[in-house]
């Protein structure tokens, strides 16, 4: 049990999971400690008992020794697990519930890819013909599958026929390799201690890169995917063996994944062996439970000896997708020697798996034409090594592709950016546009309502016109009133003259005041 | 602790330019000895004198261009010279090879870039400057097994002076498929043309052995996977069809097509001179077309062209169609629809 488990939120493709713990928060067992985000994203469980001690960047498995966020748990030993479930009968769940159990424990592809397997299988999306179970390791060294599938053949089998039931296709393969005796007939006895039907083992020589997806339905089947494509469109499913176990854990024990086989082998390492890891441990202790390094080790590649990538660190995590430790000695592999001239042998196009033209591809690469390398298929390229593993002038052949795929994917981004900058922008074109017109508009209504006004005023005009008129009428009327007192009597002249005297006196006095 | 990082894959590299070169030069090897056992010293200084100039020449240009002169070590400059010396007439005189060798690797490659970079095979281009500008001095073959000493060869060589009492019309002789050129020009017919001693029991005395050996350094080449087979089945194929026509039409005036690809320089230039990886095509079916393209080729020059054989003009003119080819016959990628 190591002290110390560091788990990266990402562990799979598509969205990084969210941490749902707090620094300082206990975790049992099996507790989902980061949920998924989206539909391509996978869950964490807590592998063991212990207190959450940080989430914080830590290096991780890559290749550029990169940092990535981590939950890091200091284990209590205890190994607390939450409630135990009862043992179910899968033919009892619902389909959906089935999908759920699988999502809910964090699955994806154990073969390397980490895709999460939920989406994966579809649940029923589309009619499968052929369920592919792939017990074929990925390159050379490795032997985790192999293993596996001889101490646990049972487990195997049993999630053979969970995803049999949730897939329902007419025909499902193990493939194994030629060289895995011992694995075939460990899962030849549990298929004939079981009335199964249409489960059979099929063996495929070991040629690399059978281990791989499309690889190994052409060597199955004839058939190849679809470029750009996935096996679902030619109504195929693939299933790595490991990934077949973690859903017989999360369907019939509600086991989320927490733990997988990882090969530990190389000649700088003293004895090379299959652990079963948890998440998070550091690679540094997996080595040193197999007897630590030896004394001419010289390179630490995580993964296989083909697409593995070197790391300069033994400080990392395991994952759920790493499948193999590989520590080797300078005799073992030896350094890269200088690349040479490009003599155009073809040796490349003759080992290229995915019938691409290397060669051309490397041209292309090099002198930055992109285009080119994208019309010559550069994206079908699956980065085996093939191609750089024959190359006469030892030229870093998958370096380059990774490079021109890099540099595109980047100018895509930028394309994509400079799209949405361009779209915003017009949007506030187009917003500013319709500002102006709206306002217009409105002038217009405003303006439209004033000549309304302008009319109005010249009734208005004709209105206090008439009122002028009536009291013209009612002054000439007043007057002609008036005109009644103009012939006053002597006596009514004298009061008034005397009552307009006072009125002045008095006026005079106050403003005398 | 702190390990080395390097991009995948890390498996240790399988092959090198220069095990390439030295086995092509290993299987050239039955071949040549053949050769000199038919025509002589001859080919042993031609051989040298090609081969040295070749290495002096990469090395100066190596030196002048700034590059390491350690390229030398990949064997290609050396092969260039090697392919150049066997297609040259064993009495041809010491400037020869020397000339054609500077030609092949000054002009032809490293003006392109060096290795990796010439769109003409080196060789052939060396070859057919000295056939257009000294026409006279490459007929000079003698009849096999009829040939000087090694030190009388030598002499004459470096100073064209021959031993006492023998004169170059005695030394030379005309090759087989020269002779056809010019008896089927006196209207003789094929079969009393190649009843003289000058042919062997399917080909031309001699050079039917030479071929052969070239044949089988040449499948141990497929064998080891130096060459792939598209190229030399193509040629062979392309040559032996067209044969195969004519002669049908008129076996009077069209040799078989045995005779046609044990003759010259076939199986020399369909293994080691068009597999050139350099020059030649890439796709696994451009590389078919490429080579039944040379074949074809070969034929028309040797039965309607000026000069007896064609492979050289045969390789060249492809080596320029060869990326319009190659353009034209890109594979079908993994998945994608036919």
């Amino acid at each position: 049990m190591p002290p110390l488990l560091v788990l990266p939120l990402q562990q799979h493709i598509g969205e990084p999971a969210e941490c749902l713990v707090q620094p300082g928060d206990q975790v049992y067992r099996g507790q989902p400690i980061a949920r998924q985000v989206g539909d391509i994203s996978a869950g964490l469980h807590a592998p063991t008992s212990g207190t959450v001690l940080a989430i914080e960047d830590r290096p991780v498995a890559h290749p550029s020794g990169l940092q990535a966020p981590c939950i890091v748990i200091e284990t209590d030993g205890e190994d607390r697990g939450g409630k135990t479930a009862t043992r179910v009968d899968y033919h009892d769940l619902p389909l959906d519930e089935l999908c759920d159990r699988i999502r809910a424990a964090g699955i994806v592809g154990l073969g390397g890819a980490g895709f999460p397997t939920q989406v994966k299988l579809g649940c029923n999306a589309r009619p499968i013909k052929l369920l592919i179970i792939n017990a074929v390791e990925c390159e050379p060294y490795i032997a985790c599958d192999n293993r596996l599938v001889q101490e646990r053949a049972a487990e195997v089998i049993e999630g053979v026929r969970i995803l049999q039931y949730i897939v329902q296709p007419t025909e499902c393969i193990i493939a194994i390799e030629d060289g895995m005796s011992a694995a075939e007939s460990a899962l030849q006895a549990e298929l004939a201690s079981g009335n199964d039907t249409g489960i059979s083992l099929t063996r495929v020589p070991e040629i690399y890169p059978s281990g791989g997806e499309r690889q190994l339905i052409k060597v199955l089947t004839g058939e190849e995917v679809p470029s750009q494509g996935f096996p679902a469109d030619i109504g195929m499913i693939c299933q790595n063996v490991g990934t077949t176990a973690a859903v017989y854990n999360a369907v019939i024990k509600q086991q989320p994944l927490v733990s997988r086989i990882v090969t530990v082998t190389g000649e700088g390492v003293a004895q090379p062996q299959n652990f079963e890891a948890l998440i998070g441990t550091p690679v540094s202790q997996l080595i040193a439970a197999a007897g630590g390094y030896n004394a001419h080790v010289d390179r630490l590649l995580i993964g296989g000896p083909m697409m593995g990538y070197a790391v300069a660190n033994d400080d990392i995590p395991v994952t759920k997708t790493m499948n193999c430790i590989l520590a080797v000695t300078r005799d073992e592999m030896p350094a890269p020697p200088p690349a040479e001239p490009c003599i155009r042998c073809s040796k490349c196009t003759d080992a290229c798996p995915a019938d691409l033209l290397p060669q051309q591809l490397y041209w292309y690469a090099r002198s930055n034409n992109l285009d080119a390398a994208q019309d010559y298929n550069l994206f079908d390229c699956i980065e085996c090594g093939c191609c750089a593993y024959v190359c006469p002038s030892h030229i870093p052949l998958v370096q380059y592709y990774r490079h021109a795929k890099a540099e595109i994917w980047s100018r895509e981004q930028q394309t994509r950016a400079s799209d949405f900058a361009r779209q915003r922008h017009e949007a506030r074109l187009e917003r500013l546009e319709r500002i102006k017109q709206e306002r217009a508009a409105r002038m217009a209504k405003k303006k439209q309502a004033l000549a309304g006004e302008d009319d109005s005023g010249a009734s208005k005009k004709a209105a206090i016109q008439a009122a002028l008129d009536r009291v013209k009428r009612k002054k000439e009327q007043s007057h002609v009133t008036a005109k009644n007192t103009e012939n006053l009597t002597a006596e009514q002249q004298q009061l008034i003259d005397a009552a307009d005297k006072r009125r002045r006196e008095s006026s005079t006095q106050s403003a005398d005041d | 602790m702190e390990f080395r990082t390097y991009s995948s894959p890390h498996l240790p590299v399988s092959d090198s330019v220069p095990v390439m070169m030295q086995r092509v030069l290993l299987a050239l090897l039955p071949g040549t000895i053949c050769f000199t056992w038919l025509f002589g010293a001859g080919v042993i200084i031609n051989l040298l004198l090609a081969s040295i100039t070749a290495l002096v020449a990469e090395a100066a240009v190596l030196k002048l261009r700034k590059r390491p002169v350690t390229t030398l070590l990949d064997g290609s400059a050396l092969l260039t010279g090697v392919l150049l010396a066997l297609a040259l007439p064993p009495l041809t005189p010491w400037w020869i090879p020397v000339v054609g060798s500077l030609f092949a690797i000054v002009i032809a490659k490293q003006l392109y870039g060096g290795l990796g970079y010439n769109p003409f095979n080196p060789a052939m281009a060396g070859y057919v400057v000295l056939l257009i500008s000294f026409p006279l001095e490459l007929t000079l073959w003698s009849a096999p097994g009829m040939h000087m000493g090694l030190v009388d060869s030598v002499i004459y060589a470096f100073t064209g002076s021959l031993p006492e009492q023998q004169t170059l019309d005695a030394l030379t002789s005309a090759t087989p498929m020269d002779s056809i050129k010019t008896r089927l020009g006196l209207s003789e017919t094929l079969s009393e043309i190649q009843g003289s001693p000058l042919f062997g029991s399917f080909a031309g005395a001699g050079w039917e052995w030479i071929n052969l050996w070239f044949l089988v350094g040449g499948l141990w080449l497929i064998k080891m996977r130096v060459i792939q087979w598209q190229i030399p089945v193509g040629m062979l194929l392309g040559l032996a069809g067209i044969a195969f026509v004519f002669h049908a039409f008129d076996p009077d005036t069209y040799s078989s097509p045995l005779f046609q690809v044990f003759s010259g320089a076939a199986m020399l230039g369909a293994f080691f001179i068009a597999t050139d990886p350099v020059s030649a095509c890439t796709t696994p079916r451009g590389r078919i077309y490429f080579g039944l393209g040379i074949g074809v080729l070969v034929y028309i020059i040797r039965t309607w062209g000026g000069y007896p054989d064609g492979v050289a003009f045969a390789v060249l003119l492809m080596n320029m169609a060869a990326p319009t080819i190659d353009h034209y016959t890109r594979p079908r990628v993994f998945g994608e629809k036919g």
